[in-house]
């Protein structure tokens, strides 16, 4: 129908006005049906279940009486509460300032090595972040296991004690950021990688030339040339990080006493295992704030980026 | 390795002895320091490989955990005859091909109307899939496990505990990611090569599939693979929403029917989780370009 409109261009100048815009109208038409079933998905599937959540969060464990903030109340007065919350806040920013170290420093690595070779140890470095996360996770818990552990034993060559990887409530915080880093830290190096090749040569040769050290080149060159893509990756993963679910479920399960859970794995205790789904539902709430800080900041460099070009 | 590229670099560039000194050592370090990256990288999966080819009373024993004494394959063959193991990869596949095919249709199509094709609220739609690939999925398993309930009230259609469901639930994480990548690629055709087409009488239909589709095909071969990793990895929805046996996918099956209680048959999980692991390793073996090529153009979740 649509398309008769527009293989046919000599139908249209019989009626030149009329015809023009129907075509115009046709078109818009044409391009609210493609893109449909996008709206559809994005309206009932996300849109509606997050509108959803919050009418959720109001309501009483049965679900038949409308208790308003009586959840978050309840919420607020409980100290595992305030661990979760703590613990989230702990594991996203410490995981993420780790992952953004670690992902720089390879990168330099990386991009310092003759370009022959740069493409085998890249493919190589980014296998942690391939490896679905429930799987790789399993392989740590093996490595940490109280009485097999691996990684003890290395330790024991060097005289160094066993550790209680995940069996302390400090050491299980420092095992499931380690294991977050370790899947995580891959996709910062590809960031930067690509990140260090836009950075024009003639930049370090000046500065070489102004006698510049290592530490001056890296602070006063590389880091203002990467400083959006840098905020961008860190914005990223922090809303990822913070809305972790696989690592921490494998690797603890919130354990010991509660001390890992972030809020996706203590929702998914109270809501789904414990049967309260509004307070699950209020608990994954809580996630909102930071993710919406962090969206407004990567929108609005987003728009910058896009009236640029 | 690293002194022989040194040795072959340096009579290219004899100038200033202590700057090519430096250099020299600068790439010592780099490869120094690549090493124990890559080590630490890389050890989980080793250590996976190495418990899969142990016998149980090997990786009960106290010997040295990083040495294979006597290697065996029995692990392998113990899981790939189990039914239940089979069942879980053919449901993981099923759903992720389902899922990589209908995310590819609904998100090519309305990239295209997106990027080319501006319609009334095409802005705030674009910006609004932007929105919803930051949303997690760790938001919105709760409202959607209430929602299955109602479903199956009113129209007495339960989708809870069935694989397909996935089918249903994947799309929401990995549609809106690969519309943003090919709104991207799109944009960055040159809008001289659509209009030719246009003039020359093609519908829009036709735009899309002879000329879009393939300028375009790199990224979407890149959201193509990434719609298949995180198919295949995703945890939380099946781990929320099934549970028997038949109906659980790779990932939670390992997890849920492998450990029981406080018995762990370790050499079994790493087979598994090795196995597990493989689909989306090998595709990236072979498709690392367009992998890395998708990861740095859609800056995706990480």
């Amino acid at each position: 129908m649509a398309d008769v409109a527009a293989r046919n261009p000599a139908a249209l100048s019989a009626q030149p006005r009329s015809g023009l815009h129907k075509l115009m109208q046709r078109k818009s038409t044409i391009a609210f049906l493609m893109a449909l079933p996008l709206i559809l998905l994005i309206a009932i599937l996300v849109a509606y279940p997050a509108g959803y959540a919050v009418y959720l969060a109001t309501l009483n464990k049965g679900m038949t009486r409308f208790v308003g903030f009586g959840n978050f109340e309840f919420l607020f007065g409980r100290d595992t509460f305030w661990l979760v919350v703590y613990q989230s806040c702990l594991f996203a920013i410490t995981a993420v300032i780790f992952k953004a170290i670690i992902g720089f420093v390879v990168a330099h690595f990386v991009h310092n090595i003759p370009s022959k070779g740069q493409r085998k140890w890249r493919g190589m470095l980014l296998v942690p972040w391939v490896i679905p996360p429930a799987m790789s996770t399993l392989a740590w818990l093996w490595l940490f296991d109280p009485s097999y552990s691996a990684l003890n034993w290395l330790l024991a060559i060097f005289g160094i004690e066993g550790i209680p990887w995940t069996g302390e409530a400090g050491w299980a915080r420092f095992s499931v950021i380690l294991v977050n880093v370790w899947i995580g830290s891959p996709f910062f190096m590809i960031m930067y990688l690509a990140a260090l090749k836009s950075v024009p040569d003639q930049l370090y040769e000046a500065a070489s030339i102004d006698g510049a050290t290592w530490w001056q080149r890296i602070w006063y060159v590389t880091l203002p040339m990467m400083r959006n893509i840098i905020a961008i990756t860190a914005l990223f993963s922090l809303i990822v990080t913070f809305a972790n679910f696989d690592i921490v479920r494998v690797l603890t399960a919130g354990g010991p006493l509660n001390s890992t859970h972030i809020f996706g794995t203590w929702a998914f205790r109270v809501g789904i295992e414990g049967g309260d789904i509004p307070l699950g539902a209020a608990v994954s709430l809580f996630m909102v704030p930071i993710l919406a800080v962090a969206a407004t900041f990567i929108l609005r460099d987003i728009t910058k980026r896009g009236s640029e070009v | 390795m690293a002194d022989a590229s040194i040795a072959n670099g340096a009579p290219s560039r004899p100038r200033y002895g202590s700057m090519s000194r430096d250099r020299a050592w600068a790439l010592r370090w780099s490869y120094f320091f690549l090493v124990l990256f890559a080590i630490f990288f890389l050890m989980p999966p080793v250590y996976m490989l190495i418990t899969s080819l142990k016998t149980s009373a090997e990786i009960s024993a106290a010997t040295n955990p990083w040495w294979i004494s006597n290697p065996t394959l029995q692990n392998y063959i113990d899981l790939l005859s189990q039914n239940q193991f089979l069942v879980f990869f053919r449901n993981s596949a099923i759903v992720s091909i389902c899922v990589v095919i209908l995310t590819m249709m609904i998100s090519v199509i309305a990239a295209f109307a997106l990027a080319r094709m501006k319609f009334w609220g095409s802005a705030t739609l674009a910006t609004g899939v932007f929105l919803t690939y930051l949303i997690p999925e760790t938001l919105l398993f709760i409202p959607l496990f209430k929602m299955f309930a109602w479903v199956n009230e009113t129209f007495g259609v339960q989708l809870m505990n069935h694989w397909w469901t996935m089918i249903i639930l994947y799309p929401t994480l990995t549609v809106p990611f690969a519309t943003w990548i090919m709104i991207g690629y799109f944009a960055s055709i040159p809008k001289e090569l659509d209009e030719a087409a246009l003039i020359d009488g093609a519908t829009w239909m036709q735009t899309l599939t002879k000329i879009f589709i393939p300028v375009a095909l790199p990224g979407i071969i890149a959201a193509t693979i990434f719609t298949f990793t995180v198919a295949w990895a995703q945890f939380l929805y099946p781990l929320a929403f099934t549970t028997s046996t038949s109906e659980l996918v790779l990932p939670v099956g390992i997890i849920t029917t492998l450990i029981k209680g406080d018995v762990f048959n370790w050499g079994q999980i790493m087979t598994g989780a090795l196995l597990g692991a493989a689909p989306p390793l090998i595709i990236y073996a072979f498709l690392m370009d367009y992998y890395i090529a998708g990861l740095t153009a859609g800056a995706t979740k990480g």
